[in-house]
């Protein structure tokens, strides 16, 4: 590793080195050699470049609201964020400190002094025809975060992490495709972005998917990242597919196979949408023997797929250099004053210590951290164990259904429906029959009701232990066939009554009990004769 | 000694996307070079870590001040519409 | 006390691009004070050009931080002067409203970039304006107009409104008919911004004060080098020994980094300004772009068409020395060979309270004399070193030659610009009487 202090003084981005004299050959000399051929064992080799927005109150070099997003367009600028002339950047100490907590979380060093750069380029979103980034001196360098990797827990090496604003929006007017002219917003020009960049450690779409998730999740618990802002978080992935095994020995690319940048990816699903059909378009031309150019692509999310963008020839130049209107950062000694919060591995080891509840649950759980609260709220104020069940397993998979979020339940409604559950107030077929009423509820704007009174107002509570005798008797009564095929032996018979007695009781007897009533029952019944 | 060719000046005008006309191309090589070569003296400067900051950590509270209006943010604007400025299409 | 100030002065010699008829004014120290400032400093609702026709038609939409000091000390802002391009020159020839002409000599340049500010003073037309300096502009018009201009130490004056140009060098800054009158604008503008991140809480609260009995003065010899004008050197000595009359002491000595001085200047400013500059797309401020076109062409057009020759060179040439292959060898250099010149200024300052020497090489050139870009630079060799190295640096007229006036450059050690502004008052005061 490194040092951090002598990061990237070349004027490439940290990503995968290339084999340089392999780029200028002819394609026809790479066919010829045999070992350009694909592998049974090829594997992807994967590296990430988060960016994610952070949860300040103003932007990054000015003091505009960042709360844009329920606003019209060019509400929320300035001077600075439009780029007038003569404006000048000011640097948000809370971002500094956001960014800071991420850099302790992910184990990495803080540089001793950390500089803004200019990232020049042209571009109508760019208001000042550069971004204020960081290049040669990031704020953090050489950290860590794991993950639950395809073989096994697994370390991701963060490369770095830096600071840098992001740039303004572009509606293009007639489509992507045939656009005939642009719309700017400038609201979003400004707001501070944290790019995170990986080493590539990855091997396949789904490590990659679980590395966002454990990122995002690290970064909601920090408190300086909402997920559910729409844009929040962007992906660019660097993907090739190398012999197995054969990148981290070398450490470089194999012959013919270059690395790929697939850019402008917005979301979590994305990211594996993206990765798998690169890695399959890319396995295709090593079937074909065809070399792989190192190049950067778009992802088309609509469609599912990557497209060509710039080739490796036109690679930009930003001709990065200092910000000469911004002092440098000396922040390093501030990182002993941060305390991190419960962050969610240690969450999760205390879910399952405190609750009771299974790992499987646990880690479903302190998957994101509204979620996790929610549990809490709910464990504490009924049974914990079939409060973990209820949320994890099905909770969860009715707000998925219903692209709802957490944060529109109410946890004591939750905690009152559990309650009724491990009470026996309740089947649980009917359970979910409450809990979907509940949500729909929700959906549609209406009252919501406590879970109790839907049931009672639904009948479909579990009915008092005397009407289930009742039912059993009228059953066993009315249907003496099938009495006689059970005492008979006949399989089904049981069952059959089994129904009868739901029937009679409209669902709402608990299953466990009525068996057990309607065998004893019958076993009364028979010895009576 | 640098020298540069009409091929590098035309370049260079590309990666800063500054329009140059053809006319004007011989002379912007000339001059170019001439002030290239002046600035060869700096191939003198020995090593260095380059101008020494000396001012560090200068940052702002986080506390919003009100922006612009819309009207005022779109005053000097060529082309708007709907509240947002209108831009050339990107190919 | 407020009220209108009414200003139709006769600008014949092109001194303000946008005059302000009847500004108002209020109480304060410069109460009814006219005060005219240089056309790359943002004023709210007044049209803002800095020279160029990429800005034709610009309102900002906010004061410069100078600007509403101004106007909370009462003065009344009487119009935006005439200035090359983006602070780009030495002369005012290369603004887009046609050249400003000297009021001793209309047919030589009045220096530049602030040239507009320093005639306007020189005519007699306001007493007080405002500059800007990167390498030697508000010195060079005020010496080639016979005027006082000081650019103070980097960071003691707010840049938040100054049009960009070079972020690490420049400085607004004073410019007026006496020393006196530079020292009440400084005070004025000097008042700490928090919005410049560069600027330090160190204001200016100075009356000026006249005495240099003791005052240890140097006089580098690469000041006096074979470029100067030898009628120019003369005169330049005579004020320096009227100095040494009074009792200051004279001590020669030698900066040797000079010789990397303009070359450092001129990669540093250049690349700056490549960066600075390439946001003048058409799309929030300036003449609209033509929104039928593809991005990079009609990008193209507008910079071709808006920007001048001077200001395109200048933008390649640093686009150059920023990019890939290059860096290393231009601006990364040109940092360490700036570090050398502060080294130099500082290792100097040990021994000596001040510098001395010519201004300028020449006296003020004729209209369209310096047509290689290269000539033109090389004028500015004796005040791009206080840029380079953040040093506070004042002109004083100190005579004539061939009827033209001179300027005395006085040099101090950061946050020093009272020494500087004391040395040149008694200068002043001693030819008075």
């Amino acid at each position: 590793m490194e040092s951090p202090d002598a990061i990237a003084i070349s004027r490439e981005r940290p990503g995968l080195p290339v084999e340089t004299a392999e780029a200028g050959k002819n394609p026809a000399e790479l066919v010829m050699q045999k070992d350009c051929g694909p592998g049974p064992e090829d594997e992807p080799v994967i590296g990430l470049e988060v960016h994610c927005q952070l949860d300040t109150t103003t932007k990054l070099f000015c003091p505009c609201s960042t709360d844009y997003r329920n606003d019209g367009p060019n509400t929320h600028t300035c001077p600075i964020c439009l780029g007038l002339p003569g404006s000048l950047p000011g640097v948000n100490r809370k971002a500094i400190e956001f960014a800071l907590r991420v850099a302790k979380a992910l184990n990495c060093e803080v540089l001793e002094e950390s500089v803004f750069s200019r990232k020049n380029y042209f571009y109508p979103d760019l208001d000042k025809a550069f971004q204020i980034s960081q290049y040669d001196k990031p704020l953090a360098a050489g950290g860590y975060l794991t993950i639950d990797g395809d073989n096994g827990e697994k370390r991701i090496r963060i490369t770095r992490v830096h600071i840098e604003e992001d740039p303004g929006r572009l509606v293009h007017k007639g489509g992507t495709d045939r656009a005939r002219y642009s719309l700017v917003d400038y609201n979003r020009a400004g707001i501070p972005l944290i790019e995170i960049v990986t080493e590539p450690d990855l091997r396949s779409p789904k490590e990659a998917r679980k590395f966002l998730n454990k990122l995002r999740a690290t970064l909601e618990y920090l408190s300086v990242f909402d997920s559910e802002k729409e844009g929040s978080l962007r992906v660019d992935a660097n993907i090739s597919v190398q012999p197995k095994g054969w990148f981290d020995t070398h450490h470089k690319s194999f012959k013919g196979r270059n690395r790929v940048e697939v850019k402008n990816i917005s979301s979590y699903k994305g990211v594996e949408k993206a990765l798998t059909f690169e890695i399959t378009r890319q396995k295709n031309m090593i079937r074909k023997s065809q070399p792989i150019e190192q190049a950067t692509r778009h992802f088309v999310e609509t469609r599912g797929i990557t497209t060509a963008g710039r080739s490796k020839e036109e690679e930009q130049d930003y001709r990065y250099f200092p910000e000469p209107d911004l002092c440098p950062l000396r922040v390093r000694p501030w990182v002993q004053h941060i305390e991190l919060p419960e962050l969610p591995d240690a969450r999760k080891a205390r879910f399952v210590e405190q609750y009771g509840c299974s790992q499987n649950h646990a880690k479903t759980l302190t998957g994101e951290l509204k979620l996790a609260t929610f549990y809490e709220a709910v464990a504490s104020a009924s049974d914990p164990v079939l409060a973990a069940t209820w949320i994890a397993d099905t909770l969860l998979g009715e707000l998925n259904y219903r692209d709802m979020s957490i944060s529109k339940v109410d946890h004591s409604h939750m905690a009152d429906l559990v309650t009724l559950v491990a009470g026996k107030k309740i089947t649980d077929k009917n359970a979910i029959e409450v809990l979907r009423v509940l949500l729909d509820e929700i959906a549609e704007n209406k009252p919501v009701e406590m879970p109790r009174a839907i049931a009672t107002r639904l009948d479909l509570g579990v009915t008092a232990g005397g009407l289930v005798s009742e039912a059993i008797a009228g059953v066993i009564r009315e249907n003496p066939q099938a009495v006689g095929d059970y005492r008979a032996g006949k399989s089904g018979a049981f069952m059959f009554l089994v129904g009868q007695v739901m029937k009679k009781t409209r669902g709402k007897a608990d299953p466990g009990e009525l068996n057990r009533e309607l065998k004893s029952a019958l076993e009364k019944e028979g010895s009576q004769e | 000694m640098t020298m540069i060719s009409q091929k590098d000046v035309e370049h260079i005008a590309e990666l800063s996307d500054i329009g140059i006309v053809r006319e004007e191309l011989d002379e912007f090589t000339v001059q170019a070079n001439k002030i290239l070569d002046y600035f060869d003296i700096l191939d003198l400067v020995e090593g260095g870590s380059g101008y020494v900051q000396e001012r560090f950590n200068v940052l702002r509270d986080d506390i919003p001040v009100p922006s612009l209006s819309r009207e005022d943010a779109l005053k000097n604007a060529g082309a708007t519409e709907d509240g947002f400025f209108k831009a050339p299409r990107v190919m | 006390m407020a009220g209108h100030f009414s200003f139709e002065p006769e600008d014949t010699i092109n001194a303000f691009i946008t005059v302000c008829k009847d500004p108002e004014y209020g109480p304060g120290p410069l109460s009814g004070n006219a005060v005219a400032v240089k056309d790359n400093i943002s004023t709210a609702g007044i049209q803002t050009t800095a020279g160029s026709c990429i800005l034709k038609g610009y309102y900002p939409p906010f004061d410069a931080h100078v600007v509403s000091l101004l106007k909370k000390a009462g003065a009344a802002i009487v119009g935006k002067t005439n200035m090359d391009e983006f602070g780009m020159g030495t002369s005012t020839e290369n603004s887009a409203f046609g050249p400003t002409l000297n009021p001793h000599d209309r047919k030589r340049v009045p220096g530049g970039s602030s040239g507009g500010s320093a005639a306007a003073i020189a005519a007699g037309m306001v007493r007080m304006a405002l500059g800007s300096d990167t390498g030697g502009s508000i010195r060079c018009p005020a010496a080639f107009c016979g005027i006082v201009g000081l650019k103070p130490t980097y960071g003691r004056v707010s840049r938040y409104g100054l049009i960009a140009y070079a972020n690490s060098l420049e400085q607004i800054g004073p410019m007026g008919k006496t020393v006196g009158e530079v020292s009440d604008l400084m005070g004025i503008i000097s008042a700490y911004d928090p919005r410049d991140a560069t600027t330090i809480d160190k204001p200016y609260d100075h009356v000026p004060s006249a005495g240099v009995q003791g005052l240890r003065v140097g006089v580098p010899e690469e000041f006096f080098g074979s470029g100067v004008d030898p009628g120019v050197a003369a005169k330049v000595w005579e004020a320096i020994e009227v100095l040494e009359g009074m009792g200051a002491e004279i001590i020669t000595c030698n900066m040797p980094s000079m010789k990397f001085a303009l070359a450092a200047y001129y990669v540093t400013c250049m690349s700056e300004a490549s960066s600075n500059l390439a946001r003048f797309d058409g799309v929030r401020y300036g003449p609209p772009v033509d929104t039928k076109m593809q991005w990079h062409e009609a990008y193209q057009e507008r910079r071709r068409e808006s920007f001048g020759k001077e200001v395109r060179r200048r933008i390649m040439l640093g686009t150059f020395a920023l990019s890939s292959g290059y860096y290393g060898r231009y601006y990364a250099k040109a940092q360490s060979a700036r570090q050398q010149v502060k080294n130099d200024f500082m290792r100097l300052f040990n021994d000596v309270d001040v510098l001395a020497g010519p201004t300028m090489p020449t006296i003020a050139f004729r209209l369209g004399e310096k047509a290689d870009p290269l000539s033109m630079y090389l004028s500015d060799i004796l005040t791009v070193p206080a840029n380079l190295a953040g040093v506070p640096a004042i002109s004083v007229p100190c005579g004539t030659v061939q009827d033209m006036p001179v300027g005395l450059q006085i040099m101090g050690k950061p946050f020093a610009d009272e020494v500087v502004v004391d040395a040149a008052y008694t200068y002043e005061q001693g030819v008075k009487a």
